[in-house]
């Protein structure tokens, strides 16, 4: 046999070995929309018109009722909701992979902003290179292959990226600094898109209510009609003309991730707002001075609560009870707030206010998602344990 | 988009007069950032100047060179009469103007090397074209010289208020005004 025969017969046995694709694409979790996710979207909406309306009005009231500095913060915090609402909603309009493409390239960005303010030497280029255009999309790539390479893509960063990174930076043969170099990087890598990867993965856990009854609406309408064609996401109408799920009993009705991911978007974005609010109301006490003085305990713990309370008040879009609600939206403002506070650390050590002003013109994108990127990784894995089915 | 420059006009406007745009040079990329930074109207007045021993080797250099409309100058045969400057002398006429990097070769530190005096000749013979400096951050770490894979780092690209040769003033002074006047833009 020559060579070249040899080698399409055996490029035939991989084609051959291939077959497991379909599977896989079979894995990739659909969107719906139920009703319920609607009501969550619809209210925000109305809510952000009316922060944008607040924002415009008070544009325009003389400087002495209103503080000019914060009347901008807030409208530039109103525009960065509007950006992160309509990804959102785009993404769940045209599906899965398009959500985890948004968020990869969300990833990107922030990504960029952080090695930008980052000092790296010459020898880092390549492992810098690596990072960006294989690493980032590879994480998004398994992210989206859906929940079987959840074994994968919860190491691939932590273990493997963090490997093969001092080692590129070895290999160009320059050890001043050296584990400080690497060790930037792989912060950047782990807080830019590990951690921040783990939200958009929750659309493609197969939920449950913690007593392991299904409540997924998509993962039981896919395994129910069995195809991949219905990409339509279904509006109230649906949720009547659903199939009954082959459950005995269903604790609570089926609701969709999607809903779960905005929930969790929204209460990170809520817990930002309410920080803000109450250590301005109240704020005397600063938790770090040097690392930012505009923390306070008051307003850690004030935003903490209130987060806690609408998290409690929004249970019916979540496969969680109410007190479950209530802990976890506890927990995510706590890891929100960490987020926030360890990045202006990081910040404070560049010696740079915001990400946004590091190059002028630009929005900190990191700025945006810091207190997201610390919550995803815990909202999700509570998520996995508790709420979904697995052996 | 690569580099994701912010473009920064500090005590100075866009404006396609005839000027001579000087730069502190750290990356290949240079010329083609600081080129596609300018607005539209006066990027089209504007020609980036490029070594020809380098920049014609091949036809993708080539081809990319004449995208940019860059004139290349030949740095090795340099003939009476056929200096560069008075290449680009004869070149720009009076419509266009020049994108110039007077250190001559892209630096490998952080630090700005000493200017070559291209530029001093220019201005003697041209004493009506504006000297605008500008100074480009972080390009280097796009793509540091030798390698040829960019990373998506942001840039900053900041043009700083005109000069002009002052009567009498000497070649060394002149071009260490001209290297200051860079230099001073990494702070504003």
């Amino acid at each position: 046999m020559s060579p070249a025969s040899s080698f399409i017969t055996d490029s035939f046995a991989l084609a051959g070995q291939l077959t497991w694709l379909p599977e896989i694409r079979a894995n990739i979790p659909q969107i719906k929309l139920d009703a319920r996710t609607n009501i969550l979207l619809g209210t925000v909406l109305v809510l952000l018109f009316a922060a944008y309306i607040v924002g415009r009005v008070l544009k325009r009231q003389p400087e002495s009722t209103a503080n000019p500095a914060v009347v901008r913060t807030f409208n530039l915090r109103v525009r960065a909701w509007w950006m992160m609402f309509s990804i959102l909603i785009a993404g769940f309009v045209m599906g899965y992979s398009v959500t985890l493409v948004l968020f990869g390239v969300i990833s990107f960005w922030a990504l960029r902003e952080f090695i930008t303010m980052t000092p790296t030497r010459r020898g880092d280029h390549r492992a810098l290179f690596w990072t960006f255009f294989l690493f980032t999309p590879l994480q998004y790539l398994l992210v989206g292959l859906g929940k079987e390479f959840y074994a994968i893509y919860t190491v691939m960063i932590p273990v493997y990226a963090s490997l093969i990174i001092p080692a590129r930076i070895a290999f160009s043969g320059d050890p001043k600094r050296f584990l400080e170099r690497t060790a930037k990087i792989q912060a950047g890598l782990l807080i830019c898109v590990y951690s921040l990867s783990h939200a958009p993965a929750i659309l493609s856990l197969d939920l449950t209510d913690s007593s392991k009854n299904p409540w997924d609406l998509s993962a039981a309408a896919t395994n129910n009609a069995g195809t991949l064609a219905d990409e339509m996401p279904p509006t109230e109408p649906a949720i009547s003309a659903a199939p009954p799920l082959p459950v005995v009993k269903v604790a609570k009705e089926p609701g969709s991730n999607a809903g779960l991911l905005f929930y969790f978007i929204l209460l990170v974005q809520l817990n930002d707002v309410f920080q803000y609010g109450w250590g301005i109301l109240l704020g005397k006490h600063v938790i770090a001075p040097q690392i930012n003085a505009s923390r306070t305990w008051e307003g850690l713990i004030g935003g903490c609560l209130c987060t806690m309370l609408v998290g409690t008040l929004l249970f019916w879009a979540t496969p969680f009870e109410v007190w479950e609600a209530a802990c976890i939206s506890l927990i995510v403002a706590i890891m929100g707030s960490a987020g926030g506070i360890t990045m202006s650390a990081i910040k404070r050590d560049r010696g740079v206010r915001d990400y946004g002003t590091l190059v002028q013109g630009h929005a900190g994108v990191l700025d945006r998602i810091d207190s997201l990127c610390f919550a995803a990784p815990v909202f999700f894995h509570i998520t996995r344990f508790f709420f979904t089915q697995w052996s | 988009m690569l580099s994701g420059a912010t473009v920064r006009w500090h005590e100075i406007q866009p404006d396609p007069c005839q000027r001579i745009y000087f730069a502190n040079h750290t990356s290949h990329l240079d010329a083609l950032v600081l080129w596609s930074s300018l607005p539209r109207p006066v990027r089209e007045v504007t020609r980036p100047v490029a070594a020809k021993d380098y920049w014609s080797k091949d036809p993708v250099r080539r081809y990319i060179s004449s995208c940019f409309n860059a004139m290349l100058i030949d740095r090795e045969e340099i003939k009476v009469h056929q200096s560069p400057v008075d290449v680009m002398i004869r070149e720009i006429g009076l419509k266009y103007s020049l994108i110039v990097f007077p250190e001559g070769t892209r630096n490998r530190d952080e630090e700005m090397q000493e200017f070559k005096s291209g530029l001093y000749y220019l201005s003697k013979k041209r004493p009506d074209l504006e000297l605008v400096p500008v100074y480009i951050d972080n390009l280097n770490r796009v793509l540091p010289r030798g390698e040829f894979l960019p990373v998506p780092l942001l840039s900053c690209i900041t043009f700083g208020p005109p000069m002009w040769l002052e009567p009498k003033e000497s070649k060394v002074e002149f071009l260490k005004r001209a290297r200051e006047a860079v230099r001073r833009l990494k702070e504003v």
